[in-house]
């Protein structure tokens, strides 16, 4: 009875040791066919194309397309020189660089041909064949018309060239390995040309293509799933940008005056609008770009986001603005007091910023959003054009303010002009604090 | 009544906690240096420094500082013994009508306190807060950059020598 029993262990060991090896092979087969399913071949590099490659008409309207796409946010770092890239993107994965899209041929793209820009935007491919990571908004950019993509182009190759290599990115293990992108991509990438509606008039559709994709407003306004894959299923339901809150643009907006295309257009171009608030944060670039191109694309953008929101609770009722200021100070008195020296010099009704038309403090979203993150990172970081342009401003108050402090002026607001019912503020202050510093 | 720690001395001072520390600072403990301009944290005439950071300090309310380190102007130095940003303010002739003066000197001591090797962008950034109505920018962008090679470091990248 012994021997049939050794026989047959040994049986099992070796039909074990042979399972095991075809697991093996099956798995390097796999990685081996990935590998070959992620691969993009490299496009040859040419020689950088003379100016006089572009039409003056294609440059400027280029020009135009860059600053609608908000290209500098991410490839121009502070106090950095144009589209010379730096700029650090904080993520849940790490930290990305926007890299140099100037035409140096060492560190920019200045060898790219047109061939490997059209590929790069529609499809997120890098000359060399490398995957780029979804921070870069291909998804958005396959929506880009042909033309349009021949004046970016035109436009970039004809900068002034810039050497300068983006410091190395920060990711966590193993996401530095590019091919897994082509995983990411087959999960969640979907291209797709802009098709216009018949349904509606030329300037929504305009304004539908501008944004949803040179504009990619949706990158920011959108929730994203745990792969940073945007939530197509509830586009513009709101999302997070830098450590702002992208507040939504869809029937959820919780603006307490209706966005009509009107305000919105005024609000886009000149990044203050009397009935709501300041851009701040992310979007005050935004702003600031679309004050620089054609009034018709500005308001076609406008045209379109308004319809999004046309079905919004203050569409139909714009409620009298509350303020509930002895209940709040008895409620919050250091909050009270805080405010007092701190705010109410420009945000009490009848001081010299409130003369001087700026939104009343209730209108702004910020005090209607689900979180209080937006009315947190405007205390601590303020409202500020960049050094030497002009825009609304408000000082930062980050090193004025404990985590405590800010909390306490929070909670005081909200019960004297929110809508909503935050908790632990203390602890969504020190977050804030943290999260958008890459 | 609140404890206010400036210049290194506590002072038990009678003022509401809404009070901003500038008026606590001029009308009460007779420290003069920093400067009332706009009154809404746009001009920076009235910087001083909390815990090494700039502030606006009418901006400040007091309930905010008690724990908290205040330093003004007088802190920094003495007419017979000037600190290095105030000697340095003093070797470039940085001031004009000087209204703006103790507010540049504060932020500029914030930033070398940070780092005495900055970038010309980083001082830049960290100067450009405090505004100068006479236009002696340059005077002052001079002095800050003395005053970082004084403190052993300088400028990374400066835009023009410390003569």
């Amino acid at each position: 009875m012994r021997a049939p029993d050794r026989q047959d262990r040994t049986g099992t060991g070796f039909r074990r040791y042979r399972a095991v090896l075809v697991v093996v092979l099956v798995c390097v087969a796999l990685f081996a066919g990935f590998l070959v399913f992620a691969h993009r071949a490299a496009i040859a590099e040419q020689a950088p194309p003379p100016r006089t490659a572009f039409s003056q008409a294609e440059i400027a309207h280029g020009a135009t397309l860059a600053r609608i796409g908000n290209c500098t946010s991410c490839h121009t770092a502070a106090g950095g020189r144009p589209f010379a890239g730096g700029v650090p993107i904080a993520t849940q994965f790490g930290t990305l660089h926007g890299t140099n899209i100037t035409p140096d041929p060492a560190t920019g793209i200045g060898r790219w041909s047109e061939r490997a820009f059209v590929r790069a935007m529609r499809e997120g491919v890098a000359r060399d064949g490398n995957h780029l990571y979804p921070a870069f908004p291909y998804d958005h950019f396959s929506g880009i018309s042909d033309a349009d993509l021949r004046a970016l182009y035109a436009y970039l190759m004809t900068r002034t060239p810039v050497r300068a290599d983006a410091p190395a990115n920060r990711l966590i293990p193993p996401l530095g390995f590019r091919p897994l992108l082509a995983g990411w991509k087959l999960l969640f990438f979907r291209p797709a040309r802009f098709t216009p509606d018949p349904q509606h008039d030329a300037q929504w559709n305009r304004g539908a293509y501008l944004g949803e994709s040179l504009a990619h407003c949706s990158g920011c306004h959108s929730p994203r799933g745990a792969l940073g894959n945007e939530q197509r299923d509830h586009p513009y339901g709101g999302g997070w940008a830098e450590g702002w809150y992208a507040p939504p643009l869809d029937a959820s907006s919780p603006a307490v005056r209706a966005w009509t295309a009107e305000r919105l257009y005024t609000y886009l171009r000149t990044g203050l609008s009397t009935t709501h608030a300041a851009a701040a944060g992310p979007m005050g670039e935004v702003a600031r770009n679309l004050a620089q191109v054609p009034e018709a694309d500005v308001r076609a953008i406008a045209a379109y986001y308004a319809s999004g929101m046309a079905g919004a609770r203050a569409s139909h009722h714009e409620p009298p603005l509350a303020d509930r200021k002895p209940a709040a100070t008895k409620a919050e008195p250091e909050g009270a007091a805080l405010f007092a020296g701190a705010c109410a010099a420009c945000h009490e009704p009848g001081a010299p910023m409130m003369v001087a038309g700026r939104p009343p403090l209730p209108l702004g979203s910020q005090f209607h959003e689900d979180n209080p993150r937006d009315l947190i990172q405007t205390i601590l970081k303020g409202v500020s054009p960049p050094v030497g342009a002009k825009g609304p401003y408000m000082p930062a108050f980050d090193n004025t303010l404990s985590d405590r402090q800010i909390a306490r002026i929070v909670a005081y607001l909200q019960t004297r002009y929110g809508s909503t019912h935050w908790r632990d503020l203390e602890k969504a202050v020190a977050k804030a604090r943290k999260e958008g510093q890459p | 009544m609140i404890d206010l720690n400036v210049n290194g001395r506590t002072h038990r001072v009678d003022a509401d906690a809404s009070t901003p520390l500038l008026y606590v600072l001029r009308d009460d403990l007779g420290l003069v240096a920093a400067k009332f301009g706009c009154g809404l944290g746009q001009c920076g005439a009235c910087t001083v420094l909390v815990d090494d950071q700039p502030v606006f300090s009418c901006l400040t309310p007091i309930a905010a500082l008690p724990g908290r380190v205040v330093t003004t102007v007088e802190g920094l130095g003495t007419v017979q013994h000037p600190g290095t940003v105030q000697k340095a303010f003093e070797i470039e002739q940085a001031a004009q009508c000087g209204y703006c003066i103790p507010g540049m000197i504060a932020r500029a001591e914030a930033l070398l306190r940070r780092t005495t090797t900055p970038s010309e962008n980083e001082m830049r950034a960290a100067m450009s807060p405090s505004l100068c109505r006479c236009g002696t920018h340059m005077r002052i962008l001079r002095a800050v950059r003395r005053a970082a090679k004084m403190r052993g470091g300088g400028v990374t990248d400066p835009s023009e020598p410390v003569a």
